[in-house]
């Protein structure tokens, strides 16, 4: 069992300040929602969590079992069991994922000799084409194939608590829908934990989650079951801003 | 040598930035680097065969090549392909020595040929190369060169490459330079009739207090040729580079398409990179490009890796591998490049280049 949990947290970008002080516990086999309008703070809570460069944290706690996340350098989160699923995967030229992979693996001192069977694997179950494992990371895929190449290092790497950035951004219903069972799967084959940040509804529809957060101007502005999905659906965000 | 030729200086356009002021060309005895071929069989000719694509030397440098040169001539018989990868290996032994070795590629019509030519010399010998290529392509042919500079770190090279392009035929010239104390190569291809293609490619990485100057030409003088070239270097530690190209498009070469991009990585603090392209076109109806970059590893890059768990110095090095993976990956068929691939893996991980521990 891991807690992923996240108290007071606030974070600026510049001097503007952007979290204004989030609180939010997932734990092993939970999937919960964040959703907001654009400019919410979506994605900085995600760049937080992780610790990506040009973020600056004001105040309050990010933990894994009790470790102080802040603390630690991007690639120990990573190595601890936080896994982030970038809304736009980076392109990194003549750098491939297999070798990506091979390099994450051992900094956990996991075995990577069976490597290329995993990868095949995990490739077939999202329909993945394997020969893109072999390219450059994310250089001339499509939107679809990004994601689904984000799926397969998250169906390699087994984090503890995956922090989803937009996964439905950007790919075609097919490919949502591939990636979205995956990570579905991953929580009952791994209880592994998800954090699903969204703007649109039409993730959830194969990713149930079981706790939904609305996210308005750096704060959790109403938290519910799933049930609060179909309300936003159906009103929009007006009710919550 | 009777006469002291007169050396350049660095005001002259073509050697800006670069070290020529520190060359003192007496010090150094006339000598002869020691040279082996591999494959070359029948294709060697004798006599000398220089002129073929220079016809007077453009400098003193490749006049001098040219009083004292030592040749290699391989001459390839119309319509005929080579099958194996002809490899001219130049070992610079002699300290004190200054050499000028001469490769002439002249390439008949409809035919093929794949040739490496590698400069070696070990870092203890203090030594001038003063090299020299030509090719010629004649209609249809297609010539594959790849020079590999693995020169030690107290030799010096002065090193001119021209090619010249005849109907539809296809010249690529492919540059690794790992070695040297001070490297630098002038690349020229002229395309001088319809159809003509050229793709220039280079590899550079220095270290140390290396310096690596690149002078490149695409030169389009007849309508419908195709050129493009694409350089990528590093500096690590205070080592420096140069790259300076030209696209020029001359009145009679309408419809060509000439395309040029440089990127260069800077890995040290004290590291510095130069990069000056320039156009001149003297027709409408052509389509050009280029593009020039000088920086450090991008962030979004580092991040995205170390975001799986890759620690900053593995990420560091598979993103620099990444950069050069993509020159590599576009090297002729048949070239081995699994030595290039660990030769710039073997030097990443000596110069200790990696600036992830002390700069975050």
């Amino acid at each position: 069992m891991s807690t992923l949990e996240i108290k007071g947290l606030r974070a600026a970008v510049g001097d503007k300040e952007i979290l204004k002080g989030i609180d939010l516990t997932v734990r092993s086999g939970e999937v919960h929602a964040i959703m907001g309008p654009n400019g919410a703070g979506k994605s900085t809570l995600s760049a937080v969590i992780m610790g990506k460069p040009g973020y600056t944290v004001l105040g309050g706690t990010v933990t894994l079992d009790g470790e102080d996340m802040l603390a630690l350098p991007t690639w120990q989160r990573a190595v601890r069991g936080l896994h982030l699923v970038m809304q736009y995967p980076t392109e990194v030229p003549g750098v491939h994922v297999d070798e990506v992979l091979v390099e994450a693996l051992a900094a956990r001192g996991r075995d990577t000799a069976a490597l290329a069977g995993i990868i095949d694997a995990e490739a077939r179950r999202i329909n993945f084409d394997p020969e893109l494992v072999t390219r450059a990371l994310n250089v001339d895929l499509s939107g679809g194939e990004k994601k689904r190449n984000e799926t397969l290092q998250l169906g390699v790497l087994e984090p503890r608590i995956a922090i989803l950035d937009e996964l439905d951004s950007g790919l075609d219903i097919d490919a949502l829908r591939d990636c979205a069972r995956r990570v579905e799967a991953a929580t009952h084959e791994n209880n592994l934990g998800v954090l699903a940040i969204t703007h649109y509804v039409r993730l959830l529809e194969e990713l149930k989650p079981d706790v939904v957060h609305i996210l308005s101007d750096g704060r959790i502005v109403k938290t519910g079951g799933s049930e609060l999905a179909d309300t936003l659906e159906r009103d929009g965000y007006a009710a919550f801003v | 040598m009777n006469t002291t030729p007169v050396m350049p200086s660095a005001e002259e356009e073509i050697w800006r930035y670069s070290r020529i002021g520190e060359l003192d060309l007496t010090a150094f005895a006339p000598g002869a680097a020691r040279t082996e071929t591999v494959n070359a069989g029948a294709l060697r000719a004798t006599g000398t065969h220089a002129g073929v694509a220079m016809e007077t030397p453009a400098d003193v440098f490749a006049a001098l090549n040219r009083e004292h040169g030592n040749e290699i001539a391989l001459v390839v018989p119309r319509g005929h392909a080579v099958e194996q990868v002809i490899e001219v290996v130049h070992h610079v032994e002699a300290d004190g020595t200054v050499s000028y070795p001469r490769l002439v590629i002249d390439a008949g019509e409809d035919s093929e040929v794949t040739v490496v030519e590698r400069f070696v010399s070990s870092d203890s010998v203090t030594a001038l190369v003063v090299p020299v290529l030509e090719v010629r392509a004649a209609r249809s042919a297609r010539v594959n060169y790849v020079a590999v500079n693995q020169l030690g770190t107290r030799t010096w090279q002065i090193g001119h490459q021209q090619a010249v392009g005849h109907r539809d035929s296809t010249i690529r010239l492919n540059t690794v330079a790992l070695g040297g104390d001070y490297a630098r190569v002038r690349a020229e291809a002229r395309l001088v009739e319809q159809g003509a293609s050229a793709q220039q490619l280079a590899l550079y990485f220095a270290s140390g207090t290396q310096m690596h100057d690149f002078r490149t030409l695409q030169h389009h003088v007849a309508p419908r040729t195709h050129s493009d070239l694409l350089f990528k270097g590093a500096v690590g530690g205070s080592a420096r580079s140069v790259y300076t190209g030209l696209i020029h498009i001359a009145k009679n070469a309408a419809h060509s398409e000439a395309f040029q991009t440089n990127r260069n990585l800077t890995l040290g603090e004290g590291a510095w990179a130069e990069s000056v392209p320039n156009l001149e076109i003297e027709t409408n109806e052509v389509k050009c490009s280029h593009a020039s970059t000088v920086g450090s590893i991008e962030d979004d890059h580092r991040f995205y890796l170390e975001s799986r768990g890759v620690p900053p110095e593995v990420a560091e090095r598979l993103i620099v591998s990444g950069f050069f993976n993509d020159v590599l990956e576009r090297m002729p068929r048949g070239v081995d490049v699994e030595p290039l691939r660990r030769a710039v893996a073997d030097k990443l991980a000596a110069e200790a280049v990696l600036t992830a521990g002390a700069a975050s």
